[in-house]
């Protein structure tokens, strides 16, 4: 019944959403790449002046950048492999037959609900505190010298804490997944004699190859821009050693005040999250037709 | 014949399970517990796990000396009017799109989801310094906005979800039986796609409680939602653990109800429907 009065109702309750996320999308980035070709420090205002691509020509060659893109890789890789590598034995075991399942489902998913500042904080003081915090305690049970977490390995420790957020996200989706496999294709297999693992790897580790691949993409995006587990416990520091190119950005603009080459990065940025859109809209696409 | 699953094994997978489980979900209980003790102990080696003088001094505290319901208000007003905006805006889209699908709709649907993909540190600079000459920086309004339109594809997206869903022959059965569209509207569709609603509501509410990129880089003091609130526990002079769990679990209590409500609608909205 698409008559042409339909379709003006149609057309006209989409244009707000639709003009909103263009602007939202549109200005901003004009603007950013305005800022991007001036000098603009906040602190010197009215000396703005065009200097092209001089920004990008600092802020890409600021060993800052190269350390900072060297702690997102380290951060994102480590994050992404662990929160699988745990997830899949995790989502497995919670497909087992187990007592009391929704309870360790709720037990399991918490850490997922809990705001970044406070997992950072609690993590930081109750847990990782060299004198005080609990793993500290532990390991002086078994006679070992405390890490002192954020100042031995500071990387390492905002990875921990981002790995706990995030790994209940992949493991509810890879356990969603596991649900819906098929449960007589196993059978068969196991009828046909196959073994535990051959299993595993040819008929439930195929089947999870979306999730995985969707697990993959979704938190690349939101891991790429990590910025309150860092801002609360480390400050980016010691030194430079957890500084992500968010947190540069972000210390470019609102410590530095370099409006320039905090742009510059910006963008940076953008290009960076964009190669992981591409990938996974074609994969949200693909489904949206099926 | 299904397999059957022996008691040993039952007995296996729930321990390891439990143990599992009991092991992730930890810190969130040792926090809970430190916000019970009083500043010595909660500081204390060895630790104690449940014998220890319980106190709830600590919420006393934290209520009267550091404003915490007006931060807590503040999280109330920014995440629940970003998500009523957002709802708003994005019903009579997500609607039309699954409803009168035309050529593009899987095209504006896709770039939609692109604009999530925006890091927002990318366009920080210039949301700072609108919002400075706007007079917007530590305002609850700009806030509300500002998640609104980040948390806005996906809203959208999962309303579209859900509508889809929705079979197209019920409307042309209250049609033929000469349903008004306002009766449509009221009696066939509305009830239909209340559940969808609701978990579009849960899920954004949730989001918006808990970001942390624009609520900490636009709002200090009197507009900063608890997150905010939380961070400045950071500083060395507020080392005060058991105030700061305290705040923490008074802070995320509520959502972590919110959340185990909708922990199977979270796949379907966080995945856009790629996984279900």
């Amino acid at each position: 019944m698409a008559t042409r009065q339909t379709q003006f109702l149609a057309r006209s309750l989409l244009t707000p959403a639709v003009g909103l996320l263009f602007i939202w999308m549109i200005v901003p980035l004009v603007l950013t790449i305005y800022f991007s070709t001036l000098h603009y420090s906040l602190l010197d205002p009215g000396s703005e002046s065009f200097v092209g691509l001089e920004n990008f020509r600092y802020f890409l060659t600021d060993p800052a950048f190269l350390a900072s893109l060297q702690n997102t890789l380290v951060l994102v890789g480590s994050v992404l492999a662990l929160t699988i590598l745990l997830g899949i034995p995790l989502a497995l075991l919670m497909d087992q037959p187990v007592i009391g399942r929704n309870f360790v489902r709720l037990m399991v998913i918490a850490p997922f609900f809990v705001m970044p500042t406070v997992s950072a904080l609690v993590w930081k003081n109750l847990l990782m505190h060299p004198v005080s915090g609990l793993f500290a305690w532990l390991a002086s049970l078994f006679g070992l010298t405390p890490i002192d977490w954020f100042n031995d390995v500071p990387l390492l420790a905002v990875i921990l804490i981002v790995t706990w957020q995030w790994l209940p996200f992949a493991t509810l989706i890879l356990l969603t997944a596991l649900q819906s496999l098929d449960e007589e294709q196993k059978e068969a297999a196991e009828m046909d004699g196959a073994s535990a693992v051959s299993t595993f790897i040819y008929i439930t580790l195929p089947h999870l190859a979306r999730p995985i691949t969707v697990v993959i993409l979704i938190e690349t995006i939101f891991l790429l821009t990590v910025f309150a587990e860092i801002f609360v416990t480390t400050g980016g520091g010691p030194g430079l050693q957890t500084t992500n190119i968010a947190f540069l950005i972000y210390s470019q603009a609102l410590i530095q005040f370099d409006v320039g080459s905090a742009s510059a990065g910006g963008l940076v940025a953008v290009v960076i999250a964009n190669i992981v859109a591409f990938f996974l809209v074609r994969i949200v696409g693909r489904n949206l037709e099926a | 014949m299904a397999r059957m699953a022996t008691t040993r094994r039952v007995m296996i997978s729930t321990a390891a399970a439990w143990l599992f489980g009991f092991l992730i979900f930890f810190p969130i209980l040792w926090m809970g517990l430190a916000s019970f003790k009083t500043e010595l102990e909660a500081f204390a080696i060895p630790p104690s796990f449940l014998f220890f003088h319980w106190t709830t001094e600590n919420y006393a505290t934290v209520q009267e000396r550091s404003d915490y319901l007006h931060h807590a208000m503040n999280s109330i007003i920014i995440a629940g009017g970003s998500t009523l905006i957002a709802l708003l805006i994005a019903i009579p889209a997500a609607w039309s799109m699954a409803f009168s699908p035309t050529k593009r709709t899987k095209d504006i649907l896709l770039w939609m989801l692109s604009t999530k993909m925006m890091p927002p540190v990318g366009v920080l600079v210039p949301i700072y310094l609108i919002y400075k000459s706007f007079g917007l920086l530590d305002s609850r309004i700009g806030l509300v906005f500002i998640l609104c339109l980040g948390n806005l594809p996906i809203v959208i997206w999962m309303l579209f979800t859900y509508f889809k869903e929705i079979p197209r022959d019920i409307l042309e059965a209250a049609r033929m039986d000469g349903a008004t569209i306002g009766r449509e509207l009221v009696y066939v569709l509305t009830p239909m796609a209340i559940p969808g609603l609701a978990s579009t509501l849960l899920l954004n509410l949730i989001l918006a409680w808990n970001e942390a990129f624009w609520t900490l880089n636009l709002s200090t003091s009197s507009a900063a939602p608890l997150t905010t609130f939380i961070a400045s526990y950071s500083s060395p002079e507020g080392l005060f653990w058991a105030k700061l769990s305290a705040a923490s679990t008074l802070a995320i209590a509520p959502i972590l109800v919110l959340g185990w409500f909708s922990q199977k609608q979270l796949v379907r909205g966080l995945t856009f429907g790629a996984v279900k």
